[in-house]
């Protein structure tokens, strides 16, 4: 069955309410005229058809002055009544409450970056407080792409050299798709996210476990990297388990022959995975499109040696 | 000539005795020239909607299937473009336009034959160079969108160009009308005695001469961008790619009505003739035509809500939006209260423009949602916007050049097309249409965005309805097709007012002679007079 769940009424954030509401009231009035219309379509039709052999002499009507005045006086006003409510609902979703939190949102082919207030980045998740308003200062570092939160009813462009926002206030505690709305390129439609709305108490603890492990250098290598691994949002295109998504697998790549689109051969060293990393369009894995986008900004030098280690252990 | 003898047992063939190559390549005849446009703009409509049938397949499997991620792009691009520049276009102004506007003025040809010949191959140049392109095929959409069109390693240059002729062949053929309805109609034929096809005509000649150099220059500064890297749409050079935007719509804003009114102008004629009624609303329906035209520039900014730009704009321009709404309101009105007290009969040609009524109902009435500010954020880049625009102009436009194919093919051809088959093609069409088209409102409502290759596994069971809608729908238009080609050669031979239409193509012979008139009608009255007058009407 279709989900149709996402036809009723959204309480998810503050704006998707007063959206689903003007949209019910477009809908009233579009369905009157709708069955006004059609009905009327239709009752002439089926009324006036002419039936075989029949001659009937019709009646010479061309026009009627008082009509033609009603209706272009009553659909206009109530356009500019769709208008106004549709406007006054717009500039609520433009307005900021005032002490929205901050986060940074830097958009490129094909990922989402979030850069909390305390310094914190994740891609492609964005982890919210139940209840607190949050603006999103969005760029993007090479085209355009759209940030758009189905469930949120919010969307926004996002633009090289220039800042957009959009700003949210969640409603209900749950996961929400994020999805890039504008073309951007071959990896456009994988360019998703998730949004994480959590209860105060428990993002609160979340946010101190990260900042933990963000002050624990002692992990393990591997372990720091599996965290980087996840958190870079790599699943998204790489499996770990030797399936083939749109980027090739992971599994067993350290030290194995890697076939190359030119048809060369190159084995796979930590050289050859660092450059991968932060450069991955130099070696094309044969069969497989040049759409990684570079992650040589986005991993600190570290990361990317924890990230190498942790690839290593996938046998 | 040998074949001469078998010429004369054949009925006469009017404008298209003349064969061979050179007759049809350099004819001044603007009813030849209305044929080549016909077949070269069909033709792009069958390969546009075979690339859709592929675009459709893919879309079975939320995951990677069949072909690539890149290679749906390249196809969802050509689709697009092909639909809109090479067929949707051209397909109603410089076909049914070139074939009809000089017969139903009741005169012999256009302004200016040379120009109109010109206009053709140019056309034809512009799509070769496009062709060119395809050694590297455009994967931007078909909105070339800046920076990623100045960025890809695609061929945007050469398509910019081919594009760029087609414009101009656009340009002049707008010209060519706009001088024709001017100065050329029979004597007689004051401007209220026009059909209504014709203000549809004038209407939409009147947009293709302002609005399409725009998008010419466009084409040039996004050319001169990739070429010799000036910014004018890269923000690191201090350019704007929101100024692309504004550009492009400001013409393919406009250019929806350059669509819409002449499938308008269309149902205008195919209704009275159907109904035996006069046209309900002459004058309202005439100058709403010019008020669309005119309200259609002021628009364009409704694409770009989300965009970026600014809030105030915003509002402006979707407050004008909704005032392209009335007139079109007023056509609708208008064409339903034709029918009352008609006498209606249901042959092919009615079906479709009583078709056309009832999707742009819903296409229309979609578009409220869309122009204002609140819902547009939700439903924009969505498939909302996809099944709005498909309703509008594939259930509006494509609806109305089916219902001119279908009304002017005895005029055009000489031969009756075969009712049966007609009526299959069209209740497979208008099923599969509505099948393939209608879930897509309800996905964009539950957040779908086009242009998505791969998608979210919840979205699957409405994508499957569609495709298999999809189906339907093409082989309704082989059936239409297959009628057009058989009927071509084997249909009853057409006579002269097949349906008793008043408008002057009907008052000379089917096909017309070369120079359409033996001699040139004088026009006494408006071409609406069906039905029963009281002594007091006749008096006026």
């Amino acid at each position: 069955m279709p989900d149709l769940n996402a036809l009723k009424v959204s309480e998810a954030s503050l704006a998707s309410h007063d959206v689903d509401a003007v949209f019910v009231f477009i809908l009233v009035i579009a369905g009157f005229f709708f069955i006004l219309t059609q009905g009327l379509l239709i009752y002439f039709a089926i009324r006036y058809r002419r039936k075989k052999g029949e001659e009937v002499s019709t009646p010479y009507i061309t026009g009627n002055h008082a009509l033609e005045i009603i209706w272009i006086i009553i659909p206009s006003l109530l356009l500019v009544g769709i208008f106004a409510y549709g406007l006054q609902v717009f500039l609520k979703m433009r307005t900021p409450l005032p002490g929205a939190t901050e986060v940074q949102v830097t958009a490129s082919q094909f990922q989402w970056s979030f850069k909390y207030p305390d310094g914190r980045t994740s891609v492609n998740e964005l982890r919210l407080a139940l209840g607190k308003p949050v603006k999103l200062i969005m760029t993007s570092r090479d085209v355009i792409h759209g940030f758009f939160i189905p469930d949120y009813r919010q969307k926004q462009d996002v633009l090289p050299g220039s800042y957009t926002f959009l700003w949210l206030l969640p409603k209900r505690a749950g996961t929400f798709d994020i999805y890039c709305s504008q073309y951007c390129g071959t990896g456009h439609s994988l360019m998703r996210g998730t949004l994480i709305v959590m209860p105060q108490a428990e993002y609160l603890s979340w946010e101190q476990n990260e900042q933990k492990k963000l002050q624990a250098g002692t992990q393990a290598p591997a372990d720091q990297g599996k965290r980087v691994f996840e958190n870079a949002g790599c699943l998204g295109c790489h499996s770990i388990d030797g399936s083939a998504k749109v980027g090739p697998t992971l599994k067993g790549l350290f030290g194995s022959t890697v076939v190359l689109a030119d048809g060369k051969t190159v084995q796979a060293d930590e050289e050859y995975l660092r450059e991968s990393v932060v450069d991955p369009n130099a070696k094309i894995v044969k069969g497989f499109q040049p759409i990684m986008p570079s992650f040589k900004a986005t991993l600190k030098d570290e990361e990317l040696a924890a990230l190498i280690a942790y690839l290593k252990t996938l046998k | 000539m040998s074949n001469q003898g078998i010429a004369s047992s054949l009925p006469d063939r009017g404008y298209l005795t003349e064969k061979g190559f050179h007759s049809w390549a350099f004819t001044l005849d603007h009813k030849r020239i209305g044929i080549l446009y016909i077949c070269t703009t069909l033709g792009f409509f069958l390969l546009g909607g075979t690339l859709a049938m592929l675009l459709r397949l893919k879309l079975l499997v939320p995951g990677p299937a069949f072909f690539s991620d890149h290679t749906y792009n390249v196809l969802f691009t050509m689709h697009g473009a092909m639909m809109i520049f090479l067929f949707i276009i051209p397909a109603i102004p410089s076909s049914l336009g070139n074939f009809f506007i000089p017969l139903l003025i009741g005169t012999r040809d256009v302004a200016f034959p040379r120009l109109n010949l010109f206009s053709y191959w140019i056309f034809v140049a512009g799509i070769l160079v496009t062709i060119g392109s395809l050694v590297s095929p455009m994967d931007t959409g078909w909105t070339f969108y800046t920076p990623y069109s100045a960025q890809t390693s695609a061929a945007v240059t050469t398509l910019c160009f081919g594009l760029f002729l087609v414009g101009m062949s656009s340009i002049l053929t707008g010209l060519n009308f706009i001088v024709t309805i001017h100065t050329m109609r029979a004597p007689g034929m004051n401007w209220y005695r026009l059909p209504l096809f014709i203000w549809g005509m004038y209407a939409t000649s009147v947009i293709q001469v302002l609005s399409t150099p725009v998008i010419g220059i466009t084409f040039i500064l996004l050319a001169a961008e990739r070429l010799f890297g000036v910014g004018f749409f890269d923000p690191a050079k201090g350019g704007d790619p929101l100024l692309f935007q504004h550009f492009f719509w400001f013409y393919s804003h406009p250019v929806v009505y350059v669509m819409i009114l002449p499938a308008m102008g269309i149902v205008s004629e195919v209704i009275p003739v159907f109904a035996r009624k006069p046209i309900f609303g002459y004058k309202a329906i005439a100058f709403s035509a010019l008020a669309i035209a005119f309200i259609g520039f002021l628009v364009w900014g409704h694409h770009m809500f989300v965009s970026g730009m600014s809030t105030v704009s915003g509002i402006i321009f979707s407050f004008l939006t909704f005032f392209v709404a009335v007139p079109t309101g007023i056509k609708i009105f208008n064409w339903i209260a034709t029918l009352y007290r008609g006498s209606i009969s249901f042959e092919s040609p009615m079906l479709y423009a009583l078709t056309f009524i009832f999707l742009f109902i819903i296409g229309g009435l979609t578009g409220l949602f869309l122009g204002s500010l609140a819902t547009d954020v939700h439903v924009h880049d969505t498939y909302f916007l996809v099944a709005h625009f498909h309703y509008t102009m594939m259930g509006g436009t494509v609806m109305g050049l089916f219902a001119g194919l279908h009304y002017w093919f005895p005029k055009m051809t000489g031969r009756m097309l075969n009712e049966g088959w007609a009526k299959s093609a069209w209740w497979l069409i208008v099923t599969g249409f509505n099948v393939t088209f209608f879930p897509m409102f309800i996905l964009g409502m539950q957040g779908m965005p086009r242009r998505y290759a791969e998608y979210p596994a919840k979205y699957q069971p409405l994508n499957i309805v569609a495709t298999v809608g999809s189906w339907f729908l093409a082989l309704g238009i082989l059936i239409m097709f297959a009628n057009f080609v058989r009927s071509l050669r084997g249909g009853t031979p057409a006579p002269d007012n097949p349906w008793q239409g008043l408008t002057l193509e009907w008052s000379t012979s089917s096909p017309p002679p070369e120079e359409n008139f033996h001699e040139i009608p004088t026009v006494t009255d408006w071409p609406y007079s069906y039905g029963k007058k009281t002594r007091h009407e006749r008096g006026k």
